[in-house]
């Protein structure tokens, strides 16, 4: 099993400490955690995390289990990139001067879709959003033009195939479970498995 | 007028509550958990909880210990003798860290327990006050859940949490962390609630019928089929939903350390313990079986040796109430999730009524090699010095197997657990999981307080007893009656077998001294007696256990004897060696 890069989504409680409590889950088992958000979800008063590791599935699916036993946790889930859309967001500062007097700049950041935020004497900050190729390509092409500074934000992803948590909030309040709740790979293969 | 109704019941409510402190809410509380004994320390940041404490003197016994450490230990021994929550008072800073060997020991041996601690002033948080310590972010890897209460009127619904948590679905400790403001501060009381349900916390996941009927159809099937069993059957109280399941299904069974006593030790199923020093046959046959059906058990590395050649030509059934211990070390083929109190039962209605003569006859086989090759020798020695396994057989003799056994950590744990014979469930408390040196002493003086009708036997080793030998104090002072039996090989003996079979004897620092244990016994004006000889073991272990109050007995048993059989690190359970 190779590894593949997994976003992890986790609906929870909004707790001080809980971001502890999910953060030493993946460095306990000394997994480096590439990106983390946390933020509001589409549920008022949930709270939901964002993380992107590097790792095989079946220690992402430990991990995510793991999670998901912490008591202020509703529910976690795994994702390889195809199955969700997302986006991070990245500001890069460069010297006002340079991009002025530079047509070609002024191209590049178009080809890059980036926006001016801030346009000042001394420098301007543009902002992109998009994957990470496209982000840390349009770092390469700044530094020849003095990039100042460079920053991108934490990912942030929607889960194509999800239906939203409110329902599943529903689910989580009245003690019901749904059949997704128990998950076991051999149960598809059952004639093999069942076969003594 | 649905506007003046509410404003009565208002009133009514407002007339109903009372204004007490935050100190008193948390005593209020542990009455309402039918809490009976508090083990602490007091201290500085805890001291407001302390004087409340002095009203309610006639509802909760408190046990001062001599250290945290001793106090959490003893809310151990006390939850795993009573099924109870146990309970534990601990000051700021250094009274709170010196909680977080228990509290390991108890995550990692699902404890139920709950720890207050005092906590400097709200708004000295972060300062580096005295006695100043982030207790919470210490204890958060090793806490099934924390919270830190800086108002006093979070500390009904907390609390009530807090119990809710530690005692139900996989139990667990919970540490409490309360500001001196908020113990000290007044608030309108309006009664406990007991808590019984918290949205994003599922302590038991709902039985699925499919799963059980797969299981059986597996099990049914099957030409080999074996249990192993862990704690979650005595946690789940389900010994005779167990015993009950493997009696119709005539299928042999093994307990890990932690699963000893859920099984009389002379039941005609009951096969041995397994793991590392357990017994010969249920080790061997894990890799023979066809069905491995493992019920309230993690596969711990101690039992499961090399993973890799772990049961690989069976197919396993695994019922826990911990979703994440499905396929967390061995992939399983039938996850049965839930309490084992709801799927024994269900899982027993669809297994056909069995028996498995060839297969027993394997186990029995199994066992007379062992029998042949270290048991008898262990229990019948040839040499001058006693075997600690012979000392425990007599203590079966004279107990009648009825007594609770606390051991320490080392190779008297291993030996004791080997022998020890029990006919009661919750008989067997040990540090298993965390393998805690020094566990045994304060654990045994909960283990008596939550069992008070019954004999309680602390096996301990001449290393562990002396790291928390300052307990002794507490047994002097609240009168505790229980047996310490020391069991002194003038080694630490489970390092030392380590060093002559894998580090060529190399001796490195386990040559330990021991003080006289009798004199320091009698110094906290314990009785006690040592003896190193055969002829006077039987009658001092009976004067130990007729003695009326607690008693120490220090039985010096030879210097280098080795625990086997073993499973090396690293092998497989079906290469465990004999000798």
């Amino acid at each position: 099993m190779a590894k593949e890069e997994y976003t992890i989504t986790v609906y929870t409680e909004n707790q001080i400490g809980l971001l502890n409590r999910i953060a030493i889950i993946f460095s306990r088992r000394k997994i480096n955690v590439e990106s983390l958000n946390t933020s509001p979800s589409e549920v008022p008063g949930i709270h939901r995390f964002t993380i992107v590791i590097h790792e095989m599935e079946d220690i992402v699916r430990k991990l995510v289990r793991q999670i998901e036993k912490q008591v202020e946790v509703l529910k976690a889930y795994y994702n390889t990139s195809d199955e969700i859309v997302w986006q991070e967001l990245a500001l890069y500062k460069v010297p006002t001067s340079e991009i002025t007097e530079k047509v070609k700049v002024e191209r590049l950041l178009r080809q890059y879709g980036a926006k001016a935020v801030v346009i000042r004497k001394d420098y301007t900050v543009f902002e992109t959003t998009g994957h990470r190729e496209e982000t840390d390509g349009l770092v390469k092409v700044l530094e020849p033009y003095g990039l100042i500074e460079f920053v991108r934000s934490a990912r942030v992803a929607i889960i194509k195939g999800s239906r939203g948590f409110h329902e599943k909030l529903k689910e989580f309040e009245s003690m019901a479970e749904g059949p997704e709740l128990v998950e076991n790979e051999f149960l598809a293969h059952q004639e093999e498995v069942f076969d003594i | 007028m649905q506007n003046t109704l509410q404003q009565q019941q208002k009133d009514v409510l407002l007339t109903q509550t009372e204004e007490i402190s935050g100190s008193e809410a948390v005593l209020k509380a542990f009455i309402e958990e039918g809490v009976d004994t508090i083990f602490g320390y007091p201290g500085g940041a805890i001291m407001p909880i302390y004087d409340a404490l002095f009203d309610f003197d006639n509802k909760l016994k408190h046990i001062l210990v001599r250290h945290e450490q001793g106090s959490i230990h003893a809310a151990q021994g006390y939850a795993r003798t009573s099924g109870k929550t146990g309970v534990v008072f601990a000051t700021s800073g250094p009274g709170a860290t010196n909680l977080v060997t228990g509290l390991a020991d108890a995550q990692i041996d699902s404890t139920p327990i709950v720890c207050i601690t005092g906590q400097v002033f709200a708004h000295l948080l972060g300062t580096d006050a005295f006695q100043e310590t982030d207790i919470i972010n210490i204890t958060t890897p090793v806490t099934k859940w924390n919270y830190q209460i800086t108002d006093a009127s979070e500390i009904p619904a907390v609390l009530a949490k807090a119990f809710f948590i530690a005692g139900s679905g996989r139990p667990g400790p919970v540490l409490i962390d309360i500001t001196k403001n908020a113990q000290l501060q007044k608030f309108q009381f309006g009664g406990y609630q007991k808590c019984n349900f918290i949205r994003s916390y599922r302590p038991k996941p709902v039985v699925r019928k499919e799963y059980i009927e797969k299981a059986a159809s597996l099990i049914n099937s099957a030409k080999k089929p074996f249990v192993i069993f862990g704690q979650g059957v005595i946690l789940g109280k389900a010994e005779k939903e167990f015993k009950a399941f493997i009696e119709k299904t005539g299928i042999p069974a093994a307990w890990t350390i932690m699963g000893l006593s859920a099984l009389p030790s002379d039941h005609p199923l009951g096969v041995g313990m397994l793991g590392m020093h357990g017994n010969y046959a249920p080790n061997v046959l894990t890799n023979e079986c066809d069905v491995l059906i493992a019920v309230g058990m993690r596969f711990d590395d101690r039992v499961t040796g090399r993973l890799d050649k772990y049961a690989r030509q069976a197919k396993i059934i695994h019922l826990d109430i911990d979703p994440a211990e499905i396929d967390k070390n061995v992939k399983t083929t039938v996850a049965v999730w839930g309490d084992c109190k709801e799927t024994l039962p269900l899982l027993t209605e669809l297994t056909e009524n069995k028996v498995y003569p060839q297969w027993l006859q394997r186990f029995k086989e199994l066992e007379q090699d062992e029998i042949d090759a270290c048991i008898y020798d262990e229990l019948h020695p040839k040499t001058e010095q006693m075997t600690m396994g012979e000392v425990i057989d007599v203590l079966n003799e004279l107990t009648n197997a009825q007594a609770v056994i606390v051991t320490d950590v080392g190779q008297h744990q291993m030996v004791a657990c080997r022998y020890a014979k029990f006919k009661e469930s919750k008989s067997n408390i040990t540090s298993g999981g965390l393998g805690t040196m020094g566990f045994a002493l304060p654990a045994a003086i909960g283990a008596k307080l939550g069992a008070p009708g019954r004999t309680v036997v602390a096996i301990i080793g001449d290393g562990g007893f002396q790291m928390t030998i300052q307990e002794l104090g507490t047994i002097m002072q609240c009168n505790i009656d229980v047996k310490l039996l020391i069991l002194n090989n003038q080694f630490l003996g489970m390092v030392r077998q380590w060093q002559e079979l894998f580090h060529s004897k190399r001796y490195s620092f386990v040559n330990i001294e021991s003080p006289d244990f009798v004199q320091v016994a009698k110094g906290y004006r314990i009785q006690g007696k040592s003896i190193s000889k055969r002829e006077e073991l039987k009658n001092s272990l009976r004067e130990m256990l007729e003695y009326k109050g607690s008693y120490l007995l220090e039985v010096m048993v030879g210097k280098e004897n080795n625990v086997f059989p073993m499973v090396e690190a690293g092998s497989s359970v079906s290469d465990i060696r004999l000798k």
